[in-house]
């Protein structure tokens, strides 16, 4: 009984806080006057700031540290819930889905550069590359959808390898120019190449699994209809919940060790026993992976894509997700992800100006927290375990 | 002259240039296997680079290393490592923000299971080898300090130096190498804290037998007390050799070394 009591002792910080961000969200998506929207932005801020500074924060982070798993349940709930209030809201819909289909390409971006500590600047090039490999493949092939979700992840992999392998060898940032000079081709190789629909784009066939249409609303009884972006949040969340295991496995393996070695200090790595290279390009490897998915899977989402979407612009947003989110911790790239994909499209006041302000708050948080908004804590390896 | 049949570590004429700066020149050199030898010599006269060449860092301008009676010269970092060799650095090199048990592992890279499955999927076989090795790091730095033992999930970063030196020869001992290269590793600390270091690097030395060590070390204390033999080097050159006594009252040393301050 005392035990249950502890247990919910820790929890609670972690749940409370949870409901209270959900509601807050709520009110956010669903608030339209732009000074209620910037009132709450305000209020927002503030009470985070308060619950900072009188040790609110590091009892939530309690909650997350010891009972992780219960912790991950709640936060899918409270996705859900957000979910199920906006059921036929196609706007905040698929605002949702685009959140969880991004922070699951940064949970890629965030393996190479958070713990091998390769720059990757062409992020949204190796989504674009999932993209169009979903594209092609659901238009002229049969491959079960599922499947492509795979095979995007798999040509953004091989794609990305191929790219990097030459540089990886060498040390300084050469990682960072080849991606730089291949997120720009990539969009100039979109436009001129003809087959892939040039600057106009490609239709993409919406996702279908075992007979059940992705792009059509769900229709329950009489007159009550979902809107169709749900079917997406909830395979987002499926994929999501796969890839966010698979890089915290890796980083509580001795994978995940030899990264960060390799990151902090490569000659010290290499004098015992680390192959650089071979780490730098599985991490490299399977954060495109990761990526490529996520960008199979935003394809058939919106069914039509465009080399607009793949600029280097949108290179350098998923970079600042991991830099405002804290390099290398999962959750802080949920809530910079959030807060970066939300906040242009709610304020629109600042749609215009979003670069510059993504800029600014890069500049910021590297001046003043340069661990990010929510800093990774001390590497773990069994979450809860305890020296006997 | 030490015969090269009965040295664990052996050099050849070797030699080391930057550009034209000779660090290590025409160096012949042996460790007999168990014993402790002192590498000293006054500032910039090539201990450092000697390692460097030895564990891979640098490529060599010339010559031959052999360790346990094969060739390892111009060897990868990894290579010299698995070969079992492990060293420590002159200005301490471990990673601040991880913690202890972390950057004790990294010396223990090549007996930790590798493989994507085992780390990923399999991780019951994980924890299993997890446990051992913490016991294994844990009952390791004990030896060093009770205190940090208990410690072992703090970023090193927290620690003072006396520990942080500690740690590093952990990391170098904790794959159980052949031989043990320290450089410098009473730097930046006091009288007090170096004596209690070298008593307790004596004891691991007492544990692990089969154990050889070469210390580049400037407190002459340090070198009577706790080596067998020393080199000396002189831009580069070997001037000198012998159980530290004799070196001590050796002319050329002390014109290069000992005299002048
Ligand atoms: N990477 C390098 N590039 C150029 N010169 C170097 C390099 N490393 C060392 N040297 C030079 O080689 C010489 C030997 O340096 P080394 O560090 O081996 O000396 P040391 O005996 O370890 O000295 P100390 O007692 O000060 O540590 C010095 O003149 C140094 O400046
Ligand atoms: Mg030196």
């Amino acid at each position: 009984m005392s035990r249950a009591r502890a247990v919910f002792a820790v929890l609670l910080p972690g749940i409370g806080s949870a409901v209270a961000v959900t509601v807050y969200v709520i009110l956010l998506l669903a608030v339209e006057s732009q000074a209620a929207i910037a009132a709450l932005l305000v209020a927002g801020v503030i009470v985070v700031l308060a619950a900072a500074r009188f040790g609110g924060m590091a009892r939530i982070g309690r909650s997350f540290a010891e009972r992780e798993n219960a912790m991950n349940l709640v936060i899918v709930l409270a996705v859900l819930a957000v979910t199920g209030f906006f059921y036929e809201d196609h706007f905040v819909l698929l605002l949702m889905a685009t959140v969880i289909i991004y922070v699951i390409a940064c949970l890629g971006l965030n393996l190479q550069f958070g713990y091998a500590g390769t720059l990757n600047f062409a992020g949204a090039a190796f989504f674009g590359v999932g993209c169009y490999t979903a594209a092609v493949l659901t238009k002229h092939t049969a491959m079960p959808h599922l499947l492509i979700l795979v095979a995007g992840g798999v040509m953004a992999a091989v794609i990305g390898s191929l790219l990097i392998l030459p540089v990886l060898r060498t040390r300084s940032h050469y990682s960072a120019v080849v991606t730089i000079a291949f997120a720009l081709l990539f969009k100039i190789f979109l436009e001129v190449n003809d087959t892939l629909g040039g600057p106009q784009g490609l239709p993409v066939d919406g996702m279908n699994v075992l007979g059940w249409e992705f792009n059509d609303n769900i229709e329950i009884g009489e007159d009550f209809e979902v809107a169709f972006y749900v079917n997406y949040i909830v395979v987002g969340l499926i994929v999501l919940a796969l890839a966010f295991t698979f890089v915290r496995r890796l980083e509580r393996s001795w994978v995940g060790l030899n990264l960060d070695a390799l990151r902090l200090d490569e000659t010290a790595a290499a004098c015992f026993g680390l192959n650089i290279t071979r780490w730098k390009i599985t991490a490299f490897t399977l954060g495109n992976f990761l990526t490529g998915v996520a960008g199979a899977l935003y394809a058939m989402m919106l069914g039509f894509i465009a080399p607009t979407n793949f600029t280097f612009g949108d290179s350098l947003i998923l970079v600042s997700i991991i830099l405002l989110g804290g390099i290398g911790n999962p959750w802080g790239l949920v809530v910079a992800t959030t807060i970066l994909i939300i906040l242009p499209e709610k304020l629109q006041v600042i749609q215009e100006y979003r670069f510059l302000l993504f800029g600014a708050m890069v500049i910021l948080i590297l001046l003043f927290r340069p661990e990010g908004l929510l800093p990774r804590p001390l590497r773990t390896y069994l979450p809860g375990w305890q020296p006997k | 002259m030490t015969g090269a049949a009965d040295g664990l570590l052996v050099s050849r004429d070797l030699s080391k240039r930057f550009g034209g700066l000779v660090a290590v020149d025409s160096l012949d050199m042996a460790v007999r296997p168990q014993e402790i030898l002192g590498l000293i010599g006054p500032n910039g006269s090539g201990k450092t680079t000697f390692f460097n060449v030895v564990t891979g860092i640098y490529p060599t301008s010339g010559g031959v290393v052999e360790f346990d009676g094969k060739d390892i010269t111009d060897f990868s970092p990894q290579a010299v490592y698995r070969a079992g060799i492990a060293r420590t650095f002159q200005r301490s090199r471990l990673s601040l923000s991880l913690s202890v048990f972390d950057n004790v592992m990294v010396g223990n890279h090549m007996r930790l299971d590798q493989g994507l499955w085992f780390n990923l999927i399999a991780r019951k076989d994980f924890k299993r080898q997890f446990e051992e090795n913490f016991e294994r790091a844990r009952d390791l730095v004990k030896v060093f300090d009770p205190l940090l033992a208990d410690r072992m999930f703090e970023a090193v970063g927290t620690f003072p130096m006396i520990d942080r030196r500690r740690i590093e020869i952990c990391r170098a001992l904790i794959s159980r190498p052949k031989l043990l290269l320290l450089d410098e590793p009473s730097a930046g600390m006091t009288h007090d804290e170096t004596k209690e270091l070298m008593d307790d690097l004596l004891e691991i030395k007492g544990r692990l037998e089969d154990l050889t060590i070469i210390i580049i070390e400037h407190e002459m204390g340090v070198i009577e007390r706790i080596t067998d033999t020393c080199v000396v080097l002189n831009f580069g050159q070997k001037i000198c050799e012998g159980p530290y006594q004799e070196v001590a009252e050796d002319k050329l040393v002390q014109e290069a070394y000992l005299g002048i301050q």
